[in-house]
């Protein structure tokens, strides 16, 4: 039987945030970058977690991780808000071809 | 935490709510007032100078706000924090007063109720951000900094820019805060706890993960220079600065910067120190902070100086500008002691003058010409003497020569790093004032030096707008010959620090 320990839970985490900066990198699709940048958040809050069960910290990291979540509620909101603004501006979401500032 | 402490902790954060009483009022007014919206503009300034008001009560306070049985808590509130909130208040009582004439924001006037609300948001997480000692406390009141400013790169929706800009500050930001809540979820799992002192006093003990704590050090000044535009952290600076309406890259350029200034400091001196000696601050072996800040100084300074050279739009060059200036900041923050960060307040209460004063002048020729491009600026030194000749006062400020105030500024940063015997980096600024000097003087020889094409375009400065001009140019020449008072205030305000 595998006994599941703190280790098993970092290394996760490790491997979303790895995949969340791997998303925001390659993707093109503004919506797709944004879901990296969701991965982020949520390894992070892996972390919390698993540091307080297996540190004995208490449940403070339970706690930080209902706020990162409602965070990054509020977050997504305000970049979808963002991003259907850009798409009846520039009719696409592709954030290659958003560069009017570029010289 | 008991209810009891919490009821404590309230007079400690006057001004904080005040500041969310306002916006309260605000979004309630916008929804009451149909017609005339200007009333918006007083409200909002009645606001600042309530909390103003109370932030000045605070220079003489040095205590914890927030603590569970009277440990050290989330919030420190001292006269450090008191000097930075001050700046963040006049900073923003100058972009209000710019919000009046601003073209940008009274051609979206249905939206200046949202406009208020999103910067009195703003206003609140640079406060929180300035008292925080708890690394949560930071990461919730950045997200409430730059939520709002998303929303406000991007305010007036219908130009093309200004969508461009909100989306790209957003990209950049998601992934800057993403990464610097890892950090911090690392210092938790080694430290425990997320309360700055704290963990100082568990990182003290010998057999922490010196990697470890590395990586999450680097982690968490990723987020912190994303929001003072350090390098390689700048990339969005540039675009959004260009896309976002004028008052807002005002406000950002100088309010933002300064937050995410004490936050460093904050995080460094508190978290990482060991002991002060003679005023020099001896930090815990595990980071070597002063090699990280003193390496990205120079990048951060000399990448903002040369990038600037090129640049063809004036706000676009402002915000290298500003790029650069961080740079120099960063310079005295590297010295790690009490006489970097006293040269660090002086030349934030400087540069607020006389960048609010570069954009503002700014701002009045582009509402006129409808451009801020620097071919389109050629002869309008004569069309209005006045604002070419403050421009000139704010430019050769920035440039850092007497015998203007940004003089002063820079002199008591370099005085610091000789102090320190850190040589090299003050030739490198030396060097790098140099290479500012060109792209500021050839906008004066824009202004003053080329004709204009085309008829003579004709610009007048209303007379409220030469007062708040005046309110700029002054405190730009005064803080060049006299100083003292600036340099005693600074002294006072770190004299007792909260840590």
């Amino acid at each position: 039987m595998l006994n599941v320990g703190l280790n098993h839970f970092l290394v996760i985490s490790a491997v979303l945030f790895s995949f969340g900066i791997f998303g925001i990198v390659t993707r093109k699709n503004a919506v797709m970058v944004l879901m990296g940048v969701e991965l982020m958040l949520n390894s992070a809050n892996i972390n919390f977690v698993a540091f307080a069960k297996f540190g004995a910290f208490g449940n403070q990291g339970q706690l930080i991780a209902l706020f990162v979540v409602v965070l990054a509620a509020a977050e997504a909101a305000i970049a979808l808000a963002i991003v259907l603004n850009i798409y009846k501006t520039f009719n696409s979401i592709n954030v290659d071809e958003i560069d009017s500032l570029k010289e | 935490m008991e209810l009891k402490y919490l009821f404590n902790s309230l007079p400690y954060i006057k001004p904080e709510l005040i500041l969310a009483a306002s916006l309260v009022i605000i979004v309630v007014a916008d929804l009451i007032i149909t017609k005339k919206k200007e009333l918006l503009h007083y409200i909002a300034l009645a606001g600042i100078i309530a909390a103003g008001y109370f932030v000045l009560e605070q220079f003489s306070m040095n205590a914890f706000a927030f603590s569970s049985s009277g440990n050290k808590g989330m919030l420190t509130v001292d006269s450090m924090g008191a000097f930075f909130k001050g700046l963040v208040l006049t900073a923003s009582f100058f972009v209000f007063l710019f919000s009046f004439s601003s073209n940008e924001i009274n051609e979206s006037r249905s939206k200046l109720g949202e406009y208020y609300a999103l910067l009195f948001g703003m206003i609140l997480g640079m406060f929180f951000m300035i008292s925080a000692s708890d690394l949560i406390l930071v990461y919730v009141s950045m997200e409430l900094v730059s939520l709002s400013s998303y929303v406000l790169a991007g305010i007036t929706k219908q130009s093309l820019r200004n969508s461009e800009a909100s989306l790209k500050y957003l990209i950049y930001g998601a992934v800057s805060s993403g990464i610097m809540l890892f950090g911090i979820s690392l210092i938790f799992g080694i430290t425990g706890s997320t309360n700055l002192y704290e963990i100082n006093y568990i990182l003290r003990s010998p057999e922490t993960n010196r990697v470890i704590l590395l990586l999450a050090g680097l982690l968490v000044f990723t987020g912190i220079g994303y929001k003072i535009s350090a390098a390689p952290f700048h990339f969005w600076t540039p675009d959004v600065y260009e896309g976002a309406p004028i008052t807002i890259t005002a406000f950002l350029s100088v309010a933002s910067k300064s937050a995410g200034f004490v936050l460093l400091i904050r995080f460094i001196k508190v978290a990482f120190i060991q002991n002060s000696l003679n005023g020099y601050w001896q930090l815990l072996p595990a980071v070597d902070w002063k090699t990280i800040l003193l390496v990205l100084s120079i990048l951060t300074m000399t990448l903002g100086n040369f990038a600037a050279l090129w640049q063809d739009n004036l706000k676009r060059m402002l915000a290298y500008s500003s790029i650069a200036h961080a740079g120099y900041m960063l310079a005295a923050m590297a010295v790690l002691s009490n006489q970097g960060l006293i040269a660090i307040l002086i030349y934030f209460a400087i540069y607020l003058f006389m960048n609010l004063g570069a954009f503002f002048v700014v701002m009045l020729i582009s509402n006129k010409i409808g451009s801020e491009e620097i071919d389109n600026f050629d002869g309008l030194g004569y069309a209005s003497p006045f604002l070419g000749v403050s421009f000139a006062i704010f430019l050769v400020s920035l440039t850092g020569l007497p015998p203007t105030a940004g003089f002063i500024g820079k002199l008591y940063i370099f005085i610091a790093l000789v102090d320190a015997k850190m040589f090299l980096l003050s030739v490198i600024m030396v060097l790098n004032s140099v290479v500012s000097l060109y792209y500021y003087m050839r906008v004066l020889k824009h202004l003053f030096l080329r004709k204009a094409e085309g008829a003579p375009i004709e610009l007048k400065v209303s007379f409220p707008n030469a007062v708040v001009l005046l309110m700029l140019v002054i405190p730009v020449l005064v803080l060049g010959l006299y100083f003292t008072p600036l340099v005693e205030f600074a002294k006072n305000s770190i004299s007792v620090l909260g840590f």
